[in-house]
């Protein structure tokens, strides 16, 4: 029994691990803030949550259990404030940036059908 | 057994490369900016390097204040200092002589760490012993209410004079300005509504790590910071306005702590033969007190520190639209 | 044990490279940060010594670590006030570091010079008021 619950934290935690290492390297290789961003986004939410179900099977319940969970609702929360305020920072940069001709035009066409 | 502590051991290698790289980075890389964000990142290492070694509430007060409250502040000044001019001449000589005076100081130092002595002196058993006196668990609450109570006092005595003293560099027309530091011009509503939803949670986390800082790792300063980052928060959004340096109920607040605590060391005098004794039976209801009144105070003082100071160029101003320097002020809203 | 000599070292050098940090450092700012750097360094060193006196059922010797607390708490201090000194010179002077007059780049950003530094003006308003 207590074999099962390590192999269950062992697995979940690589998993969360593998997306945090995807998040690392979108970070590191994708061009601009905002695709930066998204790629950070997955490794938040869904890495630390498969890191934080591994961890359950490792704490007494309820309440460490519930300590836990409450964790990952905070880190969910907290960045997902952080990824719109640095989203809406970056997207006033792009705003004073020329306007890009061609997206306009396909934006036009779509609107009209 | 083996495979966990060579499983430790290499968490340790990984934690102690990165801290010493990330250190070496914060030192030598060119952007400000980068450095004062690093600095955050390099404050959350160094806790978790402090959960390795076994010291939990160090690293709970090393996130809090080392890394987060610092690093909040470090923000602020980068963003209101003026950029270091370009380096005209590459001071070569200066580098290479303080890279040697580094290296000779970080080598003496590491000496003395392989030579420190082995079995290594410790005051665990003498604490271990006089614990159950104290009525609390957690050995350093004990060490920080109980056996150096001292220590404490005075600690919070030179927050407050740091409050003073940061608050002498307000000029005199400033002086009844609220200091605009923290609130932003336009603050976004996630910003906002993040800042309606974290604080009654936090506040609610706070008394939390207060409450078991008697038996498990927490205490007054871990819960005084995270009061003070909420207050900041809000502040940040607008949700609530800094007080001026002429309120007295941040004033109050501020010193009520070390007050209450020098207060009862007099009484202990009396009442139990000694300047901070506690008598008997009232050991832990003391030290909840004390401690209670001590993360108010501590919240108050890391936040009013926070805030910042007033603008210089709001009073020129002020002073200006009240037609001359013998004007009398408005009076306050 | 070799965790506590790990990270010994590691402190050693952390207050090595602050002490680079702070001679060499562009401005007060990065002078401030290689400060604090060297501080954790010497906090470090003391968690060492408090995780080799481990012993009677406690994972570190409590003593050192109650004074690392309060340590931590007059480092915030002492740099609160010094990013305050360093606001205030900037507002004041237009520079960042007081070293910076050498150097072509800095200019006055907002008030004209010393317009917060006290003058007989001011001692002369200051008397009516309580």
């Amino acid at each position: 029994m207590i074999m099962v619950l390590d192999l269950f934290t062992i697995v979940a935690v690589s998993l969360g691990l593998v997306l945090f290492l995807a998040g690392v390297v979108g970070l590191l290789r994708l061009p601009d803030p905002l695709s930066r961003l998204h790629a950070l986004t997955k490794a938040d939410n869904l890495g630390l949550g498969l890191v934080i179900l591994g961890l359950l099977a490792q704490v007494d319940w309820p309440f460490g259990a519930l300590k836990l969970i409450a964790l990952w609702v905070l880190v969910v929360v907290s960045g997902s404030v952080a990824g719109q305020l640095l989203a809406s920072t970056q997207h006033d940069l792009l705003d004073t940036a020329p306007a890009r001709v061609p997206d306009q035009s396909a934006d036009r066409s779509q609107s009209q059908r | 057994m083996n495979a966990a502590i060579d499983l430790g051991l290499f968490a340790d290698l990984v934690i102690a490369v990165s801290v010493a790289g990330l250190a070496l980075w914060l030192v030598l890389t060119r952007e400000r900016f980068r450095a004062v964000v690093g600095f955050m990142v390099y404050g959350l290492f160094v806790a978790l390097a402090w959960m390795r070694l076994g010291a939990p509430d160090v690293a709970l007060t090393e996130a809090a204040i080392g890394g987060g409250l610092v690093g909040l502040l470090l923000l602020g000044a980068s963003a209101r200092v003026p950029p270091e001019p370009a380096a005209t001449t590459r001071r070569w000589p200066l580098h290479l002589t303080a890279a040697l005076l580094s290296a000779v100081v970080a080598a003496g130092l590491a000496a003395a760490v392989l030579a420190l002595p082995e079995p290594a002196p410790s005051l665990a058993g003498t604490v271990a012993d006089a614990l159950p006196a104290t009525k609390v668990d957690n050995p350093v609450t004990a060490v920080l209410m109980a056996f150096r109570a001292v220590d404490t006092l005075f600690e919070t005595v030179v927050l407050v004079l740091a409050l003073i003293a940061f608050w002498s560099l307000v000029p005199d027309r400033a002086w009844r300005e609220r200091p605009a530091w923290l609130p932003s011009p336009r603050p976004a509503p996630a910003l906002v509504l993040l800042a309606r939803l974290l604080p009654p949670l936090g506040v609610l986390v706070a008394v939390h790590l207060f409450w078991i800082g008697t038996s498990q790792p927490g205490g007054k300063f871990q819960a005084g910071a995270l009061l003070a980052a909420l207050w900041a928060l809000t502040m940040i959004a607008g949700l609530t306005r800094p007080p001026a340096a002429d309120r007295r109920l941040p004033r109050l607040l501020a010193v009520i702590g070390p007050a209450v605590f020098f207060a009862i060391g007099l009484a202990g005098i009396w009442l139990a033969g000694d300047f901070l004794a506690y008598p008997t039976g009232l050991e832990k209801p003391l030290i909840l007190v004390i401690e209670a009144v001590l993360m108010i105070s501590v919240a108050v003082a890391l936040g009013l520190i926070l805030a910042g100071l007033p603008p210089a160029a709001a009073a020129l101003s002020t002073q200006d639209h009240q037609g001359g320097a013998g004007a009398p002020r408005e009076p306050r809203s | 044990m070799i965790q506590a000599t790990l990270y010994g070292l590691v402190g050693a050098v952390l207050v090595g490279f602050g002490l680079y940090g702070l001679i060499v450092g562009a401005s007060a700012l990065r002078k401030l940060i290689a400060f604090n750097v060297l501080g954790s360094g010497v906090f470090l060193t003391f968690g060492v010594i408090a995780r080799r006196g481990a012993g009677a059922g406690f994972s570190g010797d409590p003593v050192p670590q109650a004074l690392v607390i309060t340590g931590l708490v007059v480092a915030f201090a002492a740099t609160a006030l010094a990013v305050g000194l360093m606001v205030r010179l900037a507002e004041v002077s237009g520079r960042g570091d007081v070293d910076d007059e050498g150097t072509a780049a800095a200019k006055p950003s907002a008030a004209p010079a010393a317009p917060d530094l006290p003058s007989s003006a001011d001692r002369q308003v200051a008397r009516p008021q309580p």
